[in-house]
């Protein structure tokens, strides 16, 4: 009898999980799947037409090319800068020093800002007349730049907006550093090690797990970049700032093509589980977890 | 010497990190209290010969920015009674009882994680088309009432920690289960809980692409929304635009302050026990 009692109050607690995974998830997923096979325009009635949104995307729609090696290049140029900057900027913050807390507080708030103010922001900072950057570069007597202005410098630009908001990586970041067992560098010391072998043999192994963590959101978030340069450029000049999500955006929004842009949702969604499960494979090769054998 | 050395470079890297943060910040308010001549002038200025503050009051008259905080605030709030509701409920089915099929109903949670959500982001669009929901605060509150995977991972391992004794004490007195769950286990994990508040403001908050979706109508708009019709329709009044951009950050930085330790204990514990 009691058994039944709480087999009964765990579906009934649990059922907003399951009605939610079908509702916002599964059915989304599906109708994202079949629509895809579809031309559609929200008007009219959908016609069937196979794989024609798949074959126009890969053969017809050079866009497609175009904003899918746009959101490469991003992804694997950014991702990896902000582990890096990231790291680095926790290993500073993890440091012996006076006020560290103040230190810490100022590096997190810029990823307090939400996408829209920040890049707000840097519309501005990024201005080629009056903006900051280029008043700088003015005053150094350095050449200035067009940035987001012009194609060769806008994705560079865009990488480095992305890297002022990594405040999220680098506390994740600082909190694994403080999790190292105090003995392990200790006795890496003991050993006669220096900075570099400490590095080497404990500090990296014992952050692995997070590493790992943060570049798979991090590859997440940036295939899905869309915010940035939907407001920024909207995807300009000349389509060198078009990501995948923007193109999807305005093949749905603005020319109402809803089958194509399912199309593309689907790649977009393949081109991540790629991507993670190439994360996935490699781990086994870099990533430590205690318990494991080395 | 090596070792003072060493800690010199160490504060001189944390003073330019710190420059390299703040530095957009200063530029945002020392603009937003600027006139337009000013902002345009050349050689530039620095610092404003006379604050304009009324540049703040002057976003007001522009634009509805009142209505914006209300609208704001107000899907803020559903969706935190939305967030509590669910996912508390869900997490203390999955960590207190046992029934069939409640780990794969967790792996599956835990999987969607994965899933881009802007691959939901048409059918969903389409779903709320169908049901009437477009040009509503529905769309953006309603989704909160049926978990969501980050927090109910956050708050399982939390219950997990908590001792099965509390509730094997309080069935023999004949404790229901929903009372276990609100008595015993909700007082226990008001840490956790304050993390999933204080995230759930922060995303309705910084919320761009849901409200750009199904908000049409002025009169709906959040502060997202209005700071980019503001910026699409007075481009070169940087004056005004870094006001509004300071008046959508000050009520964030407000919560961050009040909130902080809770706040980077919820953003680590996504990253470490994950």
């Amino acid at each position: 009898m009691r058994i039944r009692k709480e087999t009964l109050w765990g579906w009934i607690l649990v059922s907003p999980l399951a009605l939610g995974l079908t509702i916002w998830v599964a059915f989304p997923l599906g109708v994202a799947l079949s629509m895809s096979l579809f031309k559609w325009n929200m008007i009219s009635a959908p016609t069937f037409i196979g794989l024609q949104n798949y074959a126009f995307m890969f053969a017809g729609d050079h866009l497609f090319w175009q904003s899918l090696s746009v959101t490469l290049v991003y992804t694997l140029t950014s991702v990896p800068l902000q582990m890096l900057v990231a790291f680095s900027a926790a290993l500073l913050l993890n440091a012996k020093a006076k006020g560290q807390g103040v230190f810490r507080t100022i590096f997190y708030l810029p990823a307090l800002i939400p996408t829209m103010v920040s890049t707000a922001l840097w519309l501005f900072l990024y201005n080629p007349q009056y903006g900051l950057f280029n008043l700088i570069l003015d005053k150094l007597g350095l050449p200035t730049s067009m940035w987001i202005r012009d194609s060769g410098t806008v994705i560079p630009s865009l990488i480095i907006m992305s890297l002022w908001s990594i405040g999220n990586v680098v506390v994740i970041f600082l909190a694994g550093l403080q999790g190292i067992p105090k003995e392990l560098e200790e006795a890496c010391v003991i050993d006669g090690g220096n900075w570099w072998h400490r590095m080497r043999a404990v500090i990296l192994p014992q952050m692995s797990p997070i590493v790992f963590y943060n570049l798979v959101m991090g590859i997440i978030g940036g295939l899905q970049t869309f915010t940035q340069p939907y407001i920024m450029t909207n995807g300009g000049p000349s389509n060198s700032s078009l990501t995948l999500m923007l193109h999807l955006y305005k093949q749905a929004f603005q020319f109402s093509k809803m089958g194509y842009a399912n199309a593309l949702a689907v790649v977009l969604l393949i081109l991540t589980m790629a991507a993670s499960l190439l994360v996935f494979r490699s781990a086994k090769s870099w990533v430590y977890y205690e318990g494991d054998r080395k | 010497m090596k070792a003072r050395a060493s800690r010199f470079w160490i504060y001189a890297l944390l003073v330019l990190g710190s420059i390299l943060c703040l530095l957009p910040f200063a530029w945002q308010l020392r603009s937003s209290i600027m006139t337009m001549p000013e902002i345009f002038s050349y050689p530039p200025k620095i610092l404003p010969s006379d604050p304009q503050w009324k540049n703040y009051s002057d976003v007001f008259t522009i634009l509805p920015f009142g209505r914006y905080y209300a609208n704001t605030a107000i899907l803020v709030a559903w969706n935190i009674v939305g967030v509590l509701v669910s996912n508390i409920s869900i997490a203390f089915a999955l960590t207190r009882l046992k029934f069939r099929g409640r780990n794969l109903l967790f792996a599956l949670s835990i999987g969607t994680l994965m899933i881009p959500t802007t691959v939901t982001l048409i059918p969903t669009f389409i779903e709320w088309s169908v049901l009437g929901g477009l040009n509503t605060f529905l769309p953006l509150i309603v989704p909160s009432f049926f978990g969501n995977a980050f927090f109910i991972f956050l708050l399982v391992q939390f219950f997990r920690t908590i001792p099965f004794d509390f509730d094997e004490a309080a069935l023999i007195d004949g404790a229901s289960y929903p009372r276990i769950m609100v008595q015993i286990i909700v007082p226990m994990a008001r840490p956790i809980i304050a993390v999933m508040l204080i995230f759930t403001f922060l995303n309705v908050w910084n919320d761009f692409m849901g409200p750009l979706m199904f908000l049409n109508d002025q009169k709906l708009y959040t502060l997202a929304l209005g700071l980019k019709s503001l910026l699409s329709s007075y481009n070169s009044y940087w004056h005004i635009l870094m006001a509004a951009a300071t008046l959508v950050v000050m009520p964030l930085v407000v919560v961050f302050f009040i909130g902080q330790k809770s706040f980077i204990s919820g953003l680590t514990m996504g990253g470490i026990k994950g």
